[in-house]
């Protein structure tokens, strides 16, 4: 079991012209991904890698039956993609894109909340359920199929913590990269969630960093609702206020919000221990299972 | 990107929200030009990028000549929590009544945009939103459709704005909202928002921050960046093209990605060690960008040791090491010991090809943190 994405998945590649689409379809590809089909405007009838593509997301869905997407279209087109394909019945969109424009993300998540399809991102690595499917841009030898879901807000840091986990011969269902910029689509909330509903999953991990309160939000669903253990992991203790520490949502603000100390405390008062090292995090799993 | 005060009120103005009369001045004689201009009181501020510039002696309000001479030797020139002021803006002074806070913001946790009114105005805002905060009123909006003129005047009158101002208060608040969607603002804020004793709203202070990711469709606003005249490292590092934050330790980070960074950095300070920066080269660096890093890294005087951390899923290990070997191999003697980890995408390819006579390579994050730690005790004695 797995939540998201599995080997049933077929997933259209938004974007698979470009440089970055291109690479990464391959690689999703050799990784067991059953992508079906690209789309990009005026590229319908060619094919990337044996994959067929179409003009838009709509002729892929209605002709290859897919109903995933992974979006690599750059930022000042990607809003566009994401309404086209939030337009179609898929039930998943993965978008990859960097530096996103705030105000068209506010959009995108107002027409989100009237559709039934989720959003991972963007600004993430993406979505990998080990040994089955692999949506985005993660080296997918690190990870191995287990027990522990994984959900973060950060690509290279959820690489460390996997392969302090991996190490220890502890796999993973499916691990989440869901971005780090202000505005996403699935948040901690949702994919707590998703792990909590799925039975294989007997312990999660959870990394924040500085910024936004999507932490202190996560702690309160996992006291009231969770049954699964909980390790937690926050980058971002030593970051000074106002200063944006790479990702656009990974800001102090001047009044103090979004810090890593209310953050760990606040999962610490919902019985999450939160590790000072990525190690750590593993202890704490480790010791759940 | 912050715009200076004298540039937001001219994107305000030009959009009909009413400002006082001002000049820019960079000199004393400009001053005193001004002030003629403009007439007495003026006020006079400096154009930096630093929050609560009054409180720290950079915002003076002269009465007389002499007074406008004397605070412009003052302020031109002064220290503002490091920033020099080369500019000071001279403005009309505006005897009011009262300050109000009008400003346009996108909140995160809803993900909308959300539009502000408090009728405690002044300095200490920040303050009445921590200890009051239902002395704010604020509507959210559907970015869809924009701000609805019922949700100007619900705001205004949710925030207790006397009713004979609501009209102009809730026209300035629509014209800022507006104006803050027309040009892909992060903020977009009125304080004080100064009511003068025969019931004008006019703008004494103007904060317009533009979204970095979206200053491409904006290039008349993209223009108005100037040189940070802070931190010549963060200007280097800018023109580099690095997310790149000073700060006071002396152990220099470099890492891909920015979770990973940071958590390097919290782990130098887990291990007893004092972080000289953030940096992260990004995702797919290949060896100039890495050689970049270094040269970024070494031009700190304060950084004592430096610690490399890539965990590569898009970066690739063999380009990052042959990177670290080209930079360093230009030094007759390397500046401060380097300490590589590398895992991975062709980490073991990478670990083949750094040079050893230059760096020293550790396997794990810990083990190189408290390596890079170490090495800055024994360096800075």
């Amino acid at each position: 079991m797995s939540v998201f994405v599995d080997d049933d998945t077929r997933v259209v590649v938004q974007g698979i012209t470009g440089g970055e689409g291109r690479f990464h379809t391959e690689q999703m590809i050799e990784y067991g991904t059953n992508v079906v089909a690209g789309a990009v405007p005026g590229k319908g009838g060619q094919d990337v890698d044996g994959v067929p593509v179409y003009d838009t997301v709509h002729a892929a869905v209605r002709e290859e039956d897919a109903d995933a997407s992974v979006v690599f279209v750059p930022p000042a087109f990607a809003a566009d993609a994401l309404f086209e394909a939030l337009d179609t019945d898929l039930d998943l969109v993965v978008a990859i894109t960097e530096g996103i424009p705030t105000q068209d993300m506010a959009r995108v998540n107002k027409r989100l909340s009237e559709v039934d399809t989720a959003l991972i991102g963007p600004n993430c690595p993406g979505i990998i359920t080990p040994g089955e499917a692999k949506l985005g841009i993660l080296p997918g030898n690190i990870f191995e199929s287990g027990d522990v879901g994984l959900v973060s807000r950060s690509g290279t840091l959820t690489y460390q913590v996997v392969s302090n986990l991996t190490e220890r011969g502890i796999g993973q269902t499916t691990a989440i990269g869901i971005g780090g910029d202000p505005i996403i689509g699935t948040s901690f909330v949702d994919a707590l969630e998703a792990f909590e509903a799925d039975d294989d999953t007997e312990a999660v991990v959870m990394c924040g960093e500085i910024g936004g309160e999507d932490e202190e939000q996560a702690a309160r669903y996992i006291a009231e609702y969770m049954d699964t253990p909980v390790a937690g992991f926050i980058a971002g203790r030593t970051a000074p206020p106002g200063k944006r520490m790479g990702h656009a949502g990974a800001i102090v603000s001047g009044s103090g919000t979004g810090t890593a100390a209310s953050k760990i405390e606040a999962l610490n008062d919902a019985g999450v221990p939160v590790g000072d090292t990525p190690n750590e995090v593993a202890d704490y799993v480790e010791d759940f299972l | 990107m912050r715009l200076h005060e004298y540039q937001a009120k001219e994107v305000f103005s030009e959009a009909g929200i009413p400002t006082p009369e001002s000049r820019l001045a960079s000199s004393v004689e400009e001053v005193m030009e001004a002030v003629e201009a403009v007439g007495f009181p003026a006020a006079i501020k400096a154009q930096v990028h630093v929050g609560g510039r009054g409180k720290a002696g950079g915002i003076k309000i002269a009465t007389d000549e002499d007074e406008a001479r004397e605070y412009a030797e003052d302020i031109l020139g002064m220290d503002l929590k490091g920033y020099t002021v080369e500019r000071v803006l001279v403005e009309a002074g505006v005897d009011f009544v009262n300050e109000l806070y009008v400003g346009v913001t996108m909140d995160r946790g809803e993900g909308k945009p959300v539009a502000m009114v408090s009728e405690q105005g002044g300095v200490n805002i920040e303050e009445v939103a921590a200890e009051e905060p239902d002395a704010i009123a604020r509507e959210h909006v559907d970015p869809a459709f924009g701000i609805h003129p019922y949700q100007t005047r619900k705001a205004v009158y949710d925030a207790g704005v006397p009713a004979e101002l609501a009209r102009d208060v809730s026209s300035v608040l629509s014209t800022l909202y507006d104006l803050w969607e027309d040009s892909d603002a992060a903020d977009a804020e009125i304080n004080p928002l100064m009511v003068t004793d025969d019931g004008e709203v006019i703008a004494a202070d103007a904060v317009l921050n533009i979204d970095d990711d979206a200053l491409f469709r904006h290039p008349d606003l993209a223009e108005m960046e100037e040189e940070a005249a802070g931190d010549d490292l963060e200007a280097k590092a800018n023109e580099y093209g690095f997310d790149y934050v000073r700060l006071s330790g002396n152990v220099g980070i470099i890492g891909n990605g920015a979770g990973l960074v940071m958590t390097t950095l919290d782990l130098v300070d887990h291990f007893g060690g004092e972080p000289a920066n953030f940096l992260d080269i990004g995702g797919g660096a290949k060896a100039e960008r890495v050689a970049n890093a270094l040269d970024m890294v070494f031009s700190d005087e304060n950084v004592d040791s430096v610690v490399f951390n890539i965990f590569g899923g898009i970066t690739r290990g063999d380009e990052v090491a042959q990177g670290i070997n080209e930079a360093l191999e230009r030094f007759d003697e390397i500046p401060k010991p380097v300490v590589v980890r590398l895992a991975g995408t062709n980490a073991e390819e990478g670990m083949e090809i750094l040079n050893t006579d230059l760096v020293q390579v550790e396997s794990t994050l810990e083990s190189a943190v408290k390596r890079a730690v170490q090495n800055a005790e024994e360096v800075s004695g």
